[in-house]
């Protein structure tokens, strides 16, 4: 992005301080900026993917009995959608801001590895693709997607849709592991000189214990799907019942995955709003050290609640209560976080700027889903509700109003720092409304219904079950929920171009990111600075206002000089060269290493058309593909 | 764009927060995840010891339904000598390092101790070693009718036993890799840190072999 | 949180091939012992299975202290490791106890 959309204030020598353009540009890029705007775009379109799959599901249901779609293409569509939605659009949504801010937030010119966050990112574009495509043809995962076993092994689901499933997630699994990799070395060893760790910015912080939780949870599924995958392809009976395996076993790995995955998903979405409410507020975030206590909290108990998805399959008392227990825990940090938000906007010269707006929504819907949560932990009501619409409407509330508003507001909040120019705020409040009363409208329903028995999952129903209204509304929410989706990408494709041009410190906020040009030039940083505070910014222009404030944690480290956090504004158009600042060179062979790996995966799906022979000579051969890419890759010099 | 700094390659050493090297902090984290990674292998084949229900079993000999007699299958002798080619494997890894890292000290300079050389291709071969232990022990319970498809320990003792080799071969490589870099080149103790980071990786695939050890083939 | 000191102590003295010679030592000797009670009928105890889990986790410590210098690393270095240990202990555990409730015939 930071090539296509011209920035004004810079604009005559923009061309070359960035140099690069065309798609072979993107494809050999290693720049943190263009991997994350990469990510951006590819995520938003997985988005809206997702969100079709959504719409053709509530199609289905508006009315009782009706066919619109076949009951098995029905499997397919609830499967994608949220296979798609927390792989493909969520999780990388969160992506693009690990890589666009991190490096920014802590003073560094790149992350820790720059050509294995290019291989990240081709990893989960290609796997997105290989995933995806079945659809077309019918034949799409359709297990849910939590793929239980045994439901997905071959005696069950002979098909080729589970298989994509299976591979497809193992080869996101490599992305988010190497990207997690990289982004915990980036944290840890790139910070600006004074930049402690209880300086950083709550979203770093937030992403550095999603980072953990990544690297903790991808192994257990990997696991559990290296099991389902050899059952399927090499006939072991990890979860063949006649052979006396386990029926819980894979529900155990899965979730061991699956509960810290919500944590993925949520965490820094709340660690967007911790940035969008001080900057908004003018004031510092209420309780900085404990709003960073409860995320590190939440990240340790969040390996110690998975079993609540499984109150249903009769674990027994003890296991049920220690279960109950630690969810209810669990629900403590969360809940401390939202009353610091509270307590930070209070007393505070409120700014309902649009990013404001979706902060605000995260808030209150987010303390809803909080709420419906809480009452799941108990296992005599989760009994009731288990497998009913009220868990849908529960997750929802938490995903949608809370993942999916918080990263809304993170990018009407950083498009300015991304592209140099502002979206469109009568366009955002459009959309914030609409979005709002649509959510509503397609969610809250959804709790009655479930409440009066209408189960997930079922293809259609009869009428008379009380049900019938419910369903309707709820179409008819998601209708607009597409259409205020509209509203939002025709903001952001016009303001790309023609939106008001935004100065580097857009809105007056706090952090390092503001004190460069926007778009940033490609080294970020003409001068590393030296950090003395949380909002080095505010210090710097406004010292009278912030002397003395909590948030300036007093170090050994003192401003030497009024500039130790530079504001960039006098090499903004200078380029890396002539700065004498080495920078990363651009490569292929992350990408051709990401595809190789996608083809070892993609070959194995011959064995079932019994060509085997084919199937190794793919996959054998791709594997030699990339560990040649590997060799050469690493005995190439980055810069 | 890197004309700037071409001709002063020294300059590569970049400035750290932490004066550690990005490649360490990156390694131990992905110590971090192999630790669940290998966690759920182990549990899930202490989950299904002993519920398997046909043989051949680990500790305990089984007559099948047609008289056919399968004796325990597990050969501790041999997995004792594997194990302990292993142990030394680490040893010498150390030796490794040390060489690479004090190379031209005196006590190093032109001693047996100070061949970065031969230890680390004696490391690559005790682990190819080990790898031919495993072969074997593979290839003679096939005979002895176990394989991965047979009950729920064949299942999840291949599929542990063989991650951990294939953890093993992937080290060999990286060893033989450095060994080929050292013999284009030479090693010095600015290199230390490539050792050093295979080293870590080579023990830490060799303290997962000392858990399997205990509990898949001490254990009954 | 003062992990921030430039080039901090990188190079504590890593342990030297004295140090080595005796942990390679104790570490065979251990393994020895393993194997040996394995073949005693000291196997038949109650006492086997845990002195086998404490002889195999000093093993285990010993690696990880010695030959990967963890105890004369960097603390960093530590977290990174016990952290997730710990989760993957826990979880090994926990499975285990879920798992065994199970097999008790209902």
């Amino acid at each position: 992005m930071a090539t296509t959309a011209a920035t004004p204030t810079f604009a005559p020598k923009e061309a070359a301080s960035y140099g690069q353009t065309g798609i072979w540009s993107w494809i050999t890029t290693v720049d943190h900026k263009r991997i994350g705007a990469l990510y951006l775009y590819t995520a938003l379109f997985f988005f809206m993917f997702g969100g079709l799959e959504a719409g053709v599901i509530r199609w289905q249901l508006a009315q009782p009995n009706q066919h619109i779609v076949s009951a098995e293409f029905y499997n397919q569509l609830f499967t994608m959608h949220g296979t798609t939605m927390i792989f493909l659009a969520v999780m990388p949504l969160s992506a693009a801001f690990f890589n666009f801010l991190i490096p920014l937030q802590i003073g560094a010119r790149d992350v820790a590895f720059p050509r294995l966050n290019a291989f990240s990112y081709w990893i989960y574009v290609l796997g997105g693709i290989f995933m995806t495509l079945p659809i077309f043809f019918n034949s799409a995962p359709n297990g849910g997607w939590f793929g239980y076993a045994p439901l997905t092994t071959l005696p069950f689901s002979s098909g080729l849709n589970i298989d994509f499933w299976v591979m497809g997630l193992q080869i996101l699994g490599i992305s988010s592991l190497a990207a997690a990799f990289n982004f915990i070395t980036t944290i840890i060893n790139m910070r600006a000189p004074g930049m402690t760790l209880m300086r950083m910015p709550v979203f770093t912080w937030m992403s550095f214990v999603v980072q953990f939780l990544l690297i903790l949870a991808f192994p257990v599924i990997t696991i559990a799907l290296v099991f389902l995958l050899f059952d399927r392809f090499f006939g072991t009976n990890f979860y063949e019942i006649a052979a006396g395996a386990d029926p819980l076993l894979w529900q155990h790995l899965f979730w061991v995955f699956g509960h810290p995955e919500v944590y993925i998903l949520i965490l820094p979405a709340f660690g967007l709003v911790s940035e969008i409410l001080p900057t908004f507020s003018r004031k510092p975030l209420f309780g900085y050290n404990v709003v960073i206590y409860s995320g590190i909290m939440i990240g340790f108990l969040g390996f110690g609640v998975w079993a609540h998805h499984m109150f249903a399959v009769g674990m027994g008392a003890t296991a049920d209560t220690i279960f109950a227990l630690t969810t209810m825990l669990i629900g403590i940090p969360t809940g401390v976080k939202i009353f610091n938000w509270i307590a930070t906007m209070w007393g505070g010269q409120i700014r309902f700027a649009t990013p404001m707006k979706f902060a605000i929504g995260l808030i209150s819907l987010f303390t809803i889903g909080g709420i419906s949560g809480v009452m799941h932990s108990s296992p005599p009501a989760d009994l009731q509700q288990t497998d009913t619409y009220f868990v849908v409407a529960h997750f929802h509330y938490v995903l949608f109003g809370g993942s999916i508003m918080g990263i809304l507001g993170g990018i009407y909040f950083y498009f300015p720092k991304i592209t140099g120019r502002y979206m469109s705020e009568k366009l955002g409040t459009w959309h914030f409304w609409s979005t709002f009363v649509a959510m509503n409208l397609t969610f809250f329903p959804m709790h009655l219904s479930g409440m009066l028995g209408m189960p997930r999952r079922i293809y259609t129903y009869d009428a008379g079950q009380g049900w019938d209204t419910f369903n309707m509304i709820s179409s008819v929410g998601t209708l607009l929920l597409i259409l205020s989706t509209l509203i939002f990408v025709i903001n952001f494709l016009k303001s790309r171009k023609h939106g008001e041009v935004a100065p580097n410190d857009a809105w007056g906020a706090g952090t390092l990111e503001w004190s460069i040009p926007s778009p940033p030039p490609d080294y970020n940083f003409a001068e590393i600075p030296v950090v003395t505070s949380r909002y080095p910014l505010w210090d710097l222009k406004h010292p009278d206002r912030t002397a003395g404030i909590a948030h300036s944690a007093p170090d050994v480290m003192t401003i030497t000089d009024a500039h130790a956090v530079p504001v960039h504004e006098e090499t903004a158009r200078k380029t890396a060269a002539e700065l004498g600042i080495p920078m990363p060179f651009n490569t292929v062979k992350p990408a051709i290493a990401a595809l190789a790996i996608v083809m070892m995966f993609g070959g194995l799906l011959f064995t079932h058309k019994g060509q085997f022979a084919l199937a190794m000579t793919i996959t054998i051969g791709s594997a030699c593909l990339f560990v040649g890419t590997l060799y050469a890759w690493l005995t190439s010099p980055l810069e | 764009m890197a004309s700037a700094v071409a001709h002063e390659p020294h300059e590569h050493t970049h400035y750290t927060t932490t004066g550690l090297d990005n490649r360490k902090v990156a390694i131990w984290a992905f110590i971090g995840s192999e630790c669940m990674l290998f966690a759920s292998l182990i549990s899930t084949y202490l989950i299904y010891k002993g519920k398997s229900i046909v043989g051949p079993f680990p500790h305990e000999a089984w007559t099948a339904p047609d008289g056919h007699v399968f004796k325990a299958i597990l050969n501790i002798p041999v997995t004792s000598q594997s194990t302990f080619v292993l142990l030394m494997s680490s040893l010498v890894m150390v030796l490794a390092l040390a060489a690479v890292e004090n190379r031209g000290k005196p006590g190093y300079a032109g001693t047996l101790l100070g061949n970065s050389k031969l230890w680390l291709g004696a490391t690559a071969a005790l682990g190819a070693t080990f790898l031919g232990y495993q072969a074997f022990e593979f290839t003679s319970f096939v005979h002895e009718g176990l394989t991965i498809h047979t009950n729920l320990f064949g299942s999840s003792f291949f599929t542990l036993t063989g991650f951990h080799g294939a953890h093993v071969t992937a080290g060999v490589l990286w060893l033989l890799t450095l060994l080929s870099i050292d013999i284009k080149r030479g090693l010095t103790p600015k290199d230390a840190i490539l050792v050093d980071i295979c080293a870590l990786y080579w023990h830490f695939v060799d303290v997962v072999w000392i858990a399997i050890f205990t509990l898949v083939y001490l254990i009954k | 949180m003062n992990d921030h000191a430039p080039h901090a102590d990188r190079e504590h003295e890593h342990p030297t091939w004295k140090q080595y010679k005796w942990v390679a030592l104790w570490l065979t000797l251990i393994t020895v012992s393993e194997v040996w009670i394995y073949y005693t009928s000291f196997a038949t105890t109650s006492m086997f299975v845990p002195t086998l889990l404490v002889l195999s986790a000093t093993k285990f410590a010993i690696v990880v202290l010695f030959y990967m210098h963890l105890k004369y690393d960097h603390k960093i270095f530590r977290a990174l490791f016990t952290g997730p240990l710990i989760i993957a202990m826990c979880t090994l555990l926990a499975f285990f106890a879920l798992f065994s409730h199970r097999a008790i015939p209902q």
